[in-house]
């Protein structure tokens, strides 16, 4: 007790006026010894290798060069995801479809029931593989790509050109990053944004993540832009309108999330922007090999885990309402049916909107929902390749206003239920999470119905 | 303070310039960051590069390269010496 | 077998975790940013008849106040105090990593400063003199690449001789202007006679000076637990390290 009683009496005798510049000169005399210690202990022996990463920053960040490069690095990662996930693809697709066959058999072999074969494995093991053989290999390739980009050290040079667009919303330039992770995974990227330090700057990165589309999402934006805007062309053609339509969902997604930020700065996140410090580590060679197993490995395995867990649930409910009739339709039928109007004056259909309810919790399952509603029986049946595709749409009345109008709402509306969840945990707050559902879900139906209705009144469509 | 007219603040230095900090005319918990980052009296800093948007600007300091917003490097006095 | 703890302090980017994978074998997620790991990793591993259990403290350019990151490193040297505290210097970056060095000696005299990313330092030219350093500042200075695996074995050997007592070190004690070391020195032989050789004196003087209330509050909470014969809550005791006392 008595030290207690000499302590307290010391803490009160220190004057508080001074402290700033006690720290001043603290800090000051342990950098000047550092300096010391460096110029006796370290030398350097050619300037040229030292200043590496600033010459090659001049490039980066170049006044002429630096949006450009952004933009090509973008671009080429998008480019081999699509070019490289069509393969790998089909392949998996086909296995699965084999094993589906050997399944069936062994159902038969026991005299299995119908609904049984039917929520089990037209349900279950089909949805679950629809979405691995989509899933898997765009995420196999960009994740390593990715991480090759970050190892490398570029990231913050995206976040040091965009600044100061993210200056003039009230945010924090390292939003960019987040919104870099958002590429991979929302709910990985909400966590991410931990690295914002201000409680307000680092709400509007939580609420506007989801206007970057996930690896989840791109699939459905990869199918739509090949089947129905890159239709006339073939081959690396294809490839490349496929490619620039998905960037320009991107971009449109980067333009929503500043404009967002700005609208939140100025009404709900009333702010000054906060401190900021950004440090550009010297670009470092990764180590290729070992990034890239490592990288691949994790995303297989995160895929699959998901695929399981949320897609075969999916799958199963989606096969029971398609199959259980109330009166003369399936339960799902009569859900699309009072889903319809809405959905069409936001230039969709009944479907589409089921699909997308149905697959909240994970973006993944949107397409194959809607394909199993489409279908009718509720099942996935095999499609050969991308022309049965596109028909499965077109027999149901789509446009490629349906079609555009689709790929505004997946890039824009709430996000999953994982990320959801993330931003409960994050933010501890019903409010915020709830608005966090609300505002991009309000932008994605704004969005889509003013779409619709200009096409509708030019008469485009 | 009548030496104001002379003082000059580090985003008025040039590109390739060197920069000795006299005074961090900032407060608090931004402070003590940048301190700590070696943005402190008494240490020359070399201004590297803007960003193509004009704004933050990269400088080099205690070995490593850290951006500052010209809302912080118009707070922070010292003066140009040669290279 | 006997366990030593070891905590791992250095700047953010460090490589400091992937030092700790490397030593202890464990997946920790590395990325190119700061801030990333805000909870305590811990793993262990064995060397000739001794376990070393680590602890990953975050990373951080101080040991103040600042944040949360900075005050739990600075809590677990000071009140959990580790066996060995192993500093991870970026090679590259000496003169920011130093700071940290330099305020980590003040609270420890049993400390063992790794020079990690050698391999980068010599794609940039940069060349350091361990052997003048190490004498500079009075403790093991150990060249290390943690990507490239180099370097652990000389590193093991130090972590087992400084956590048997056979390396005596004579830590540098930052010496700062003249007016605050009047200050400094009248308020260590209080504090001395408060704490006595249970916390560096000379350190917790400085703290006071720089008006580091939260430290003080910790202080104060682990005198009362001291005082109702109470043990302090800490995260040494879950992982059982051996609590010797050191001397100032």
């Amino acid at each position: 007790m008595e030290q207690l009683k000499r302590l307290e009496a010391l803490t009160a005798a220190i004057p508080s006026d001074q402290v700033e510049d006690v720290r001043e000169d603290i800090v000051g005399e342990l950098f000047k010894k550092s300096r010391e210690l460096c110029s006796d202990a370290v030398t350097v022996t050619n300037r040229e290798l030292l200043y590496r990463s600033e010459r090659l920053d001049r490039i980066f960040t170049s006044k002429l060069w630096g949006f450009p490069i952004m933009l090509a690095m973008l671009g080429v990662i998008f480019y081999l995801t699509i070019a490289g996930a069509n393969v790998p693809s089909s392949m998996l697709a086909s296995f699965f479809g084999w094993v589906e066959g050997y399944l069936t058999l062994a159902f038969q072999a026991i005299h299995a029931p119908d609904w049984l074969h039917g929520v089990l494995i037209l349900g279950l093991f089909r949805g679950t593989a629809w979405v691995v053989s989509v899933m898997l290999p765009p995420m196999a390739i960009f994740f390593p790509a990715f991480a090759l980009l970050e190892n490398y050290g570029y990231l913050p040079r995206v976040a040091f050109n965009l600044d100061r667009l993210f200056k003039k919303t009230g945010a924090h330039g390292k939003q960019s990053l987040t919104m870099a992770m958002g590429f991979g995974c929302n709910a990985a990227a909400i966590m991410s944004t931990r690295i914002i330090e201000s409680p307000r700057e680092r709400m509007l990165a939580i609420l506007t993540n989801n206007f970057v589309p996930c690896n989840g999402r791109w699939p459905t934006l990869i199918l739509l832009a090949s089947l129905f805007m890159a239709a006339g062309f073939s081959g690396g053609a294809q490839t490349f309108v496929t490619a620039s339509v998905v960037m320009g969902m991107v971009l449109i997604g980067v333009v929503v999330t500043l404009t967002v930020s700005w609208g939140l700065s100025k009404t709900a996140l009333k702010g000054v922007p906060s401190h900021y410090t950004l440090e550009l580590p010297p670009y470092r060679k990764p180590k290729i090999l070992n990034t890239i197993l490592r990288s691949t490995l994790d995303k297989t395995i995160y895929v699959l885990r998901r695929a399981i867990i949320v897609a075969a649930p999916a799958g199963v409910l989606t096969w029971i309402l398609a199959n259980i009739y109330v009166g003369d339709s399936s339960i799902l039928i009569h859900f699309v049916s009072f889903l319809d109007p809405f959905a069409r004056a936001l230039g969709l259909d009944g479907f589409i909107l089921m699909a997308f309810i149905i697959g909240l919790p994970a973006n993944e399952i949107v397409l194959p929902i809607l394909l199993m509603g489409y279908l009718a029986t509720g099942s996935l049946t095999e499609v050969e390749d991308m022309f049965a595709l596109k028909q499965i749409f077109l027999d149901q009345g789509w446009t490629w206003l349906t079609a555009l109008n689709m790929m505004l709402f997946s890039l824009l509306h709430y996000p999953c239920g994982t990320t959801l969840v993330n931003i409960w945990k994050e933010t501890k707050s019903a409010k915020w999470t709830f608005l966090s559902f609300a505002i991009p879900t309000a932008i994605a139906i704004g969005v889509t119905f003013l779409v619709a209705q200009a096409a509708r009144a030019l008469g485009w469509v | 303070m009548d030496e104001t007219k002379h003082r000059q603040h580090l985003h008025q230095a040039a590109i390739g310039e060197r920069f000795l900090i006299e005074q961090v005319d900032i407060r608090g918990e931004h402070k003590r960051r940048l301190l700590d980052l070696g943005f402190v009296p008494g240490s020359v800093i070399e201004v590297l590069k803007a960003s193509p948007l004009g704004d933050p600007t990269s400088y080099r300091v205690a070995g490593t390269v850290i951006a500052l917003r010209k809302e912080e490097s118009q707070l922070i006095w010292g003066k140009v010496i040669s290279s | 077998m006997r366990t030593y703890t070891v905590a791992l302090a250095g700047n953010p980017n460090t490589g400091k975790s992937t030092l700790f994978n490397a030593l202890t074998g464990l997946k920790q997620h590395t990325g190119n940013w700061s801030g990333k790991t805000v909870s305590l990793a811990s793993g262990h591993y064995e060397y000739k008849d001794a376990r070393f259990q680590f602890i990953d403290l975050p990373g951080t350019y101080s040991l103040f106040s600042n944040s949360a990151d900075e005050e739990v490193a600075r809590d677990y040297i000071i009140f959990e105090k580790p066996d060995v505290t192993l500093l991870v210097l970026d090679a590259t970056a000496l003169e920011r990593s130093l700071n940290l060095a330099l305020q980590v000696l003040e609270m420890t005299d049993r400390v063992i400063v790794c020079l990690n990313l050698m391999d980068e330092a010599k794609k940039k030219g940069i060349q350091v003199n361990a052997r003048k350093l190490a004498d500079q500042l009075g403790v093991p200075v150990i060249p290390i690449s943690a990507r490239n695996n180099e370097g652990l074995d000389v590193l093991s050997e130090q972590l087992l001789l400084m956590s048997t007592g056979q390396t005596p070190t004579k830590p540098y004690r930052m010496k700062y202007n003249e007016q605050l070391e009047a200050q400094i020195s009248g308020l260590e032989s209080q504090l001395r006679d408060i704490v006595g050789d249970e916390y560096p004196a000379r350190w917790l003087a400085i703290r006071f000076l720089d008006g580091d209330r939260k430290l003080i509050a910790t202080l104060k909470e682990r005198l009362k637990a001291a005082d109702k014969g109470g043990i302090s809550l800490g995260t040494a005791k879950a992982l059982g390290s051996s609590n010797s006392g050191h001397s100032f």
